[in-house]
């Protein structure tokens, strides 16, 4: 058990992808990859692939669901069947459905609803390469698609995991920390207000490191946060760059 | 919302109007595809992947390899399955849920196309490693993630090149032919040749080559054909309500072989392809 805990960490007190303790792996984002969707998002975050569409506010059928004085929200995270190293079969496993459940929950915390009375908004997540914490940086897509709709919300949702990993909390663990490390704690919240809408954890923790653990995820969220922003601002610059060229050549 | 689910009356005419003059709604003449490209290996936990965007379709596909038991009426023959996700993310119309009638139509006929041309080699000892006990069960997933129109093209253009970018781990039979042990070193998966897809729908009296979404929405009758690279039709299936002639399957046949030509080639260009592909700036 030892030796399993130790073999997480290198000699050097790096990590076994050669991150320190407290680095993030390498993310890139893109907003409006899809056509079809209202809006839509691309991530990649360490070897997670994930890719997020969002339609609506549309109209919800069946009928009965609809809420009369606000919009509900439905998510759909799933796993594609070769995103994980045994094959996945199709059809949803449990953790499919509780994962959707608490995304949803956590975007239902900075989206203006009750603008949008009787109708729906969808929120379509595909993990297309599975590398851990793929439910933070779900999160994370989820809210740039949904601010690439244009639909109004309070702030962004922007996720993160931290753990536990030879007896030392690190920041935002990889597959091989997850599995068998001493824990994961996925956090996330909307970083401008500091309301944190996910927190679980499973392992081993003290409370010493549960908080030290929340400050850590607090800090990691600031710096996606900052991505974020700039991957739904990204298409607003490029379009004004157009119009700049167009100016141009009038002149 | 853009959704493109219904094509109007007045928009059906207008492109009908169009073909009746020998033109195209995009531009492109009656037998010219949309620009196709393929993006191998691009997701790290898949044995084998492809990334295909066609004109605005974008699929992904992948390829997970396991050992299994073969079936009992083909008890020396490897396995392979071919499965389809028509994604809720691809269009406002795609619903989520279990597969549809349309999901499962397209799963079947890429399956068929891939399975009738023989393309993997089934018997090789490479597929079936014990006969009668272990053999590889290949299974190969298509995401459909943006539905641009001919999904039945881009879909089984991605199924063969993530099949083309497999590698599957090396084993070690013991001597009684009873255990096989997993070598952590991968070789490619056996393949002969190669197959593709072509898909023409028929618009009132005009037919027309790879349809985009109008085309492929407004459309009366769909036929597709998979041809090898040896020029074997290995599958056939015409769709939906309208009717074909004995003649338009004439000319279709006699076009087939020109039109397979650069998608076979495109498949030879991106197979296995060794490196992964991050795929940060992919142009979706």
């Amino acid at each position: 058990m030892t030796q399993e805990k130790t073999s997480l960490l290198l000699d050097n007190g790096r990590r076994l992808d050669g991150r320190e303790l407290h680095e993030l792996r390498p993310i890139t984002m893109r907003s409006s990859v899809l056509d079809r969707a209202d809006g839509s998002c691309y991530l990649t975050w360490g070897n997670n692939k994930i890719i997020c569409a969002v339609y609506g506010p549309r109209e919800l059928h069946p009928k009965h669901l609809a809420k009369p004085d606000r919009a509900i929200v439905r998510v759909e995270y799933r796993l594609a069947t070769f995103s994980v190293n045994e094959r996945k079969s199709p059809a949803p496993r449990r953790r499919e459905y509780e994962l959707s459940k608490l995304i949803k929950e956590s975007l239902d915390a900075v989206l203006f609803l009750e603008k949008f009375p009787n109708g729906t908004i969808d929120v379509y997540i595909t993990v297309l390469d599975a590398d851990g914490g793929t439910r933070c940086a779900a999160l994370t897509a989820a809210s740039i698609a949904l601010a690439d709709a244009g639909i109004p919300m309070k702030g962004f949702i922007t996720g993160c995991a931290v753990g536990k990993v030879a007896d030392k909390m690190v920041v935002d663990l990889s597959d091989v920390e997850d599995k068998d490390g001493q824990g994961d704690m996925p956090v996330a919240m909307n970083h401008n207000t500091g309301e944190i809408t996910l927190l679980q954890c499973d392992g081993e923790f003290t409370t010493d490191e549960v908080k030290e653990g929340l400050s850590l995820a607090v800090d990691a969220i600031g710096e996606v946060y900052k991505m974020q922003r700039e991957a739904v601002l990204a298409k607003y610059t490029q379009i004004e760059g157009k119009i700049d060229d167009l100016g141009e050549e009038e002149e | 919302m853009r959704s493109e689910a219904i094509v109007g009356v007045l928009e059906k005419q207008y492109v009908t109007k169009l073909l009746e003059k020998g033109k195209r709604v995009d531009g492109r003449g009656l037998l010219d595809s949309r620009p196709i490209q393929i993006i191998p290996n691009v997701v790290k936990k898949a044995e084998g992947s492809a990334m295909v965007k066609w004109g605005d379709t974008v699929v992904l596909a992948g390829v997970k390899a396991q050992l299994g038991s073969p079936f009992p009426d083909t008890p020396n023959d490897g396995v392979i399955t071919v499965n389809a996700e028509i994604s809720p993310i691809s269009s406002p119309t795609n619903e989520s849920g279990p597969p549809g009638p349309r999901t499962v139509e397209l799963a079947r006929v890429v399956d068929r196309g891939i399975r009738e041309s023989k393309v993997l080699p089934m018997k090789d000892p490479k597929l079936c490693v014990i006969p009668g006990k272990k053999v590889w069960i290949i299974f190969v997933d298509i995401y459909i993630l943006d539905d641009g129109g001919n999904l039945f093209d881009a879909a089984a253009l991605g199924a063969i090149a993530a099949i083309a970018n497999t590698r599957i781990k090396k084993v070690v039979i013991d001597e009684d032919l009873e255990e096989v042990t997993l070598l952590e070193e991968t070789e490619p998966l056996p393949r002969n040749g190669s197959v593709v897809s072509l898909t023409f729908a028929k618009i009132e009296n005009t037919i027309v080559y790879d349809p985009n979404l109008i085309e492929d929405r407004g459309k009366d009758a769909r036929f597709s054909l998979a041809l090898t690279d040896k020029g074997i039709v290995c599958s056939m299936q015409k769709g939906e309500s309208g009717i074909f002639t004995q003649e338009e399957f004439t000319k279709i046949l006699d076009q087939s072989s020109a039109l397979a030509a650069p998608l076979l080639e495109k498949i030879e260009d991106c197979s296995q392809y060794p490196e992964l592909n991050e795929m940060y700036n992919f142009e979706f």
